[in-house]
């Protein structure tokens, strides 16, 4: 039990990118939520990021999780864009009701 | 004994899995989206702890403030019948538990074995911070590195950025119908013969017929209705 090492923060990293992929499976009907589990996805890759960056001495990483932030944040916003359409002309999110392509 | 820092870690990291475990298993959209963000403010204070102060804050303005907010908003706009969605939840719920649990079983025991952390150089890490440890300042170097080395990429992520307003912008846009707003491409492509019809007619009208021609001159109606109509003006 001393201080913070760097297996702490990868295995914080790793519980939440298995919580997430956890979530897509069982949100898999749900876009909205879908989305969240994304989001939560990015924050477990950024956590990763952040715990190198402090632990090698190294700025470059938080760089990374900037740019990181912003694409997600333009990612959400087109994805809401996207859900919002796709409820205006089905009247539903539910990922297994988007067969019109027949894929 | 722990020092602060590390008890701050596990209790920032504890709340973070509750609250992600609340994203994923939430019955109501709201539900999940406040539930991020706990989790979000959470990981802000990891990477408080981790010394990514700008990060840590952005994360709080940003995503809370902005992201999630646009969440909400989508979440609360629409009409959801959620006993649908929700049937079937834990259908696949042991095939997810088992691949993800597989795979934090994988990456924690790569990730704990002794070796990893030995082959990290941890002597470096807090040169950073000890170098000037009252004057570093993690914005000061993010900016330097940003405006620097990153120049290029940062120019690319404004315009992502701008490119995603456009398209979220263009994707939900619907335009009022009652509203009377111009159609330039309509009038530029409008023809001279599209406003202006010319009509081809007599010089000059013929007199009124007399009284007892007019069962004579029956054949042509368009004279006899209204014998005192002005002549019609050439353009419409």
């Amino acid at each position: 039990m001393g201080a913070i090492t760097q297996s702490h923060v990868l295995v914080l990293g790793a519980i939440l990118f298995a919580i997430s992929i956890v979530g897509i499976f069982l949100n898999r009907k749900n876009l909205i939520v879908l989305l969240m589990a994304i989001e939560l996805m990015l924050l477990a890759v950024n956590m990763n990021f952040i715990g190198f960056s402090h632990f090698l001495g190294d700025p470059d990483g938080q760089v990374f999780v900037f740019f990181i932030l912003t694409v997600a944040a333009a990612e959400s916003a087109i994805g809401l864009a996207i859900l919002v359409v796709l409820f205006r002309n089905l009247d539903t999110v539910d990922v297994e009701q988007l067969d019109n392509l027949k894929g | 004994m722990m020092p602060f820092s590390t008890f701050l870690f596990y209790a920032f990291s504890a709340v973070l899995v509750v609250a992600a475990f609340g994203v994923i298993t939430a019955r109501n959209p709201v539900h999940a989206a406040l539930w991020l963000v706990l989790s979000f403010f959470n990981a802000s204070g990891i990477w408080m702890l981790l010394g990514a102060e700008f990060l840590s804050i952005s994360l709080v303005l940003v995503y809370v403030g902005a992201v999630m907010v646009l969440f909400l908003f989508v979440v609360m706009m629409m009409d959801i019948n959620l006993d649908k969605l929700r049937e079937g939840f834990w259908k696949n719920s042991k095939l997810g538990f088992l691949v993800g649990g597989l795979m934090l079983a994988e990456m924690a025991f790569v990730l704990m074995s002794p070796k990893f952390d030995a082959a990290a150089p941890a002597a470096a890490a807090p040169a950073t911070v000890a170098a000037g440890a009252a004057k570093y300042s993690n914005v000061k170097e993010l900016g330097r590195l940003i405006y620097t080395d990153y120049m290029f990429p940062f120019e690319v992520a404004a315009i992502i950025l701008l490119v995603a307003i456009v398209a979220a912008l263009a994707l939900t846009l619907r335009g009022r119908k009652d509203s009377k707003s111009q159609d330039p491409s309509k009038q530029v492509l409008v023809k001279s013969r599209d406003r202006l019809r010319i009509v081809k007619m007599a010089p000059t009208k013929e007199a009124p017929p007399a009284p007892e021609a007019t069962v004579a001159s029956a054949g042509a109606p368009a004279a006899a209705p209204a014998p005192a109509a002005p002549a019609p003006k050439e353009a419409k």
